[in-house]
């Protein structure tokens, strides 16, 4: 033991003088390697830096993402929900205002002025077939379904600074209960319907090149001038291809908006209901000329819509092609009486546009 | 008047769920209903960092100003309440709100969402009674002069809850002694990196 122990001492003796040669030049160099900042920045763990939080407050997420929430894929911040805010409340909701109201305010005026377009010869008596049973029921299921739809989206958009004011809240939540219920039910049956119409009278409103006389001439709303028109005129062409473009779009964000069982997200949902507050509010306005025009604008056009049938006098004034191939179908009124009471239907008139 | 606040220091969440639970069940919300979450970014990375989130109480919410019904209103000491009487089930706070905050107990066909619910900071919401008050929102700690559960549970004290403030200021010192070079968090590579949660007036 002793002898091993003597037989080792040099060797050891070297061995420890050689740990603390190494330890006292190296400690200094491990030293300074632990003071450099820049040297320690290249291997510091990455960390989640002002940059990370700008990302996440732009609404992006990494996909190293994981939420709590059960089946959540919500990014951290929804960027967009403010935007959205904005453009619904600060610009769609009062400009939809100034276009219905300056729409309204435009007829009125236009009512003053202008008048009634009158018949410019005296009614003949005799009738013409112009909408069959079909085509008005379809014509009057639309436009109460429109209506009803128009006066519930209004309500949402703007009823709340009215009604609950007005009436207090128990009247309030079960008006406006009633109202999404009403509008998310009845939306659906009116995108079919209006997609129905909007087939059955396709060919009657593709455009002619007296269509494009007639809107230089405005129509021959004012003055006595009365443009070449067909079974549809340019005006009721304009309002069929209003209904068939912006129409579809308020069915298609409707349709997003009311079945949110495809994985639409948040800004899917902003854009539909953008997208549906601004045709829908284009659409109001619009039908309110058109209302203007089938009821208290135009002399001898609503009976077209209640009965079915409209006066010679009146075809040939506002419909001169159309009249000219039907001509020969008139029928007086006494026969018509007869049909009806022995429970004939209505015989569909030739039409092209 | 005191403004109410949440603030959640990401530098001390463990993402251990306590205060969700917590939530739970302080609220005792329906089923499906998660008032409040922990979100983990980059998770399993080294610069994993988790931060918990609720209805931030916003002082100018979006949430407000686009329900069609005026089901949400805020009180005066900023907390951003709801009344379930009113509310239609639209969505419009959900798609408004940063957060992700309002939820909706269904999700059908023709907009059939059920009545939102949403965090109340603990302050319950418009009822007749205190049962029906606790049935429709869940606990009303605020009015018996307790914090929202949540942070009061917080294990590492991540999550502050009450008036602006003096959440304000905890944090504020938080940042000054993590920087500080006698501190418990020096030496550590995260305090020089360019992050706001160390007091950028002790690095380099």
């Amino acid at each position: 033991m002793s002898i091993s122990t003597r037989g080792t001492g040099p060797c050891r003796l070297f061995l420890m003088l050689l740990v603390v040669l190494a330890s006292l030049v190296l400690a200094p160099l491990t030293l300074a390697q632990e003071a450099d900042p820049g040297r320690e920045a290249a291997f510091a763990v990455p960390t989640v830096d002002a940059d990370v939080w700008r990302q996440v407050k732009s609404g992006e997420t990494g996909p190293n993402y994981r939420d709590s929430r059960y089946g959540s894929n919500y990014s951290l911040i929804n960027a967009s929900g403010e935007t959205w805010r904005q453009i619904r409340n600060d610009w769609i909701s009062p400009a939809g205002l100034i276009a219905l109201g300056s729409m309204l305010a435009i007829l009125v005026i236009f009512y003053l002025i202008v008048g009634r377009s009158d018949l410019d010869e005296e009614r003949t008596g005799r009738k013409l077939l112009r909408w069959t049973a079909l085509e008005r029921a379809m014509h009057w299921t639309v436009a109460t379904l429109f209506i009803v739809l128009a006066l519930t989206g209004l309500n949402l958009l703007y009823g709340k600074f009215v009604f609950r004011h007005a009436f207090g809240d128990a009247f309030w939540s079960s008006m406006i209960a009633l109202t999404k219920l009403v509008h998310n039910y009845v939306g659906p049956v009116f995108g079919i319907l209006l997609l129905l119409m909007l087939a059955k009278w396709l060919t009657v409103n593709l455009p002619r090149k007296h269509d494009w006389q007639w809107f230089k001439q405005g129509g021959g709303m004012v003055g006595n001038k009365h443009p070449d028109a067909g079974f549809a005129n340019g005006g009721e062409k304009a309002w069929y291809w209003i209904l068939a473009s912006v129409g579809l779009l308020v069915i298609v964000s409707g349709f997003v908006l009311d079945f949110p069982l495809f994985g639409q997200t948040r800004d899917n949902m902003q854009w539909a209901n953008m997208f549906h507050a601004v045709t829908s509010l284009i659409l109001m306005a619009v039908s309110l000329g058109h209302i203007y025009i089938g009821t208290i604008g135009t002399e001898g056009a609503l009976e077209g819509m209640t009965s079915g049938y409209v006066d010679e006098t009146w075809a040939k004034q506002h419909h001169n092609l159309w009249y000219e191939e039907v001509k020969d179908q008139v029928t007086s009124e006494e026969q018509l009486a007869a049909s009806r009471s022995s429970g004939q239907g209505d015989e569909p008139a030739p039409r092209s546009g | 008047m005191a403004t109410m606040k949440f603030m959640c220091d990401a530098e001390r969440c463990i993402e251990c769920n306590g205060c969700v639970t917590a939530c739970k069940n302080a609220n005792e919300v329906e089923w499906g209903i998660q008032r409040r979450r922990v979100v983990t970014l980059n998770d399993g990375e080294p610069s994993e960092v988790s931060i918990s989130v609720a209805c931030m109480h916003c002082d100018d919410a979006p949430c407000i100003a686009v329900c069609p019904t005026e089901t949400l209103y805020q009180r005066d000491d900023g907390i951003v309440l709801h009344d379930k009487d009113l509310c239609i089930g639209c969505g419009y706070c959900l798609y408004a709100c940063p957060f992700g905050a309002p939820q909706f107990p269904k999700q059908n066909a023709f907009g059939e969402r059920g009545k939102m619910d949403k965090c109340t900071f603990c302050a319950g919401g418009p009822a007749e009674t205190k049962e029906e008050e606790y049935q429709k929102y869940g606990a009303n700690r605020i009015a018996e002069g307790k914090l929202p559960l949540c942070a009061e549970m917080c294990s590492t004290k991540a999550l502050l809850a009450g008036d602006a403030q003096e959440v304000a200021d905890i944090f504020r010192q938080r940042v000054v002694q993590r920087g500080h070079k006698d501190g418990g968090w020096s030496g550590n590579p995260r305090a020089d990196a360019d992050s706001l949660a160390y007091d950028a007036t002790h690095q380099g």
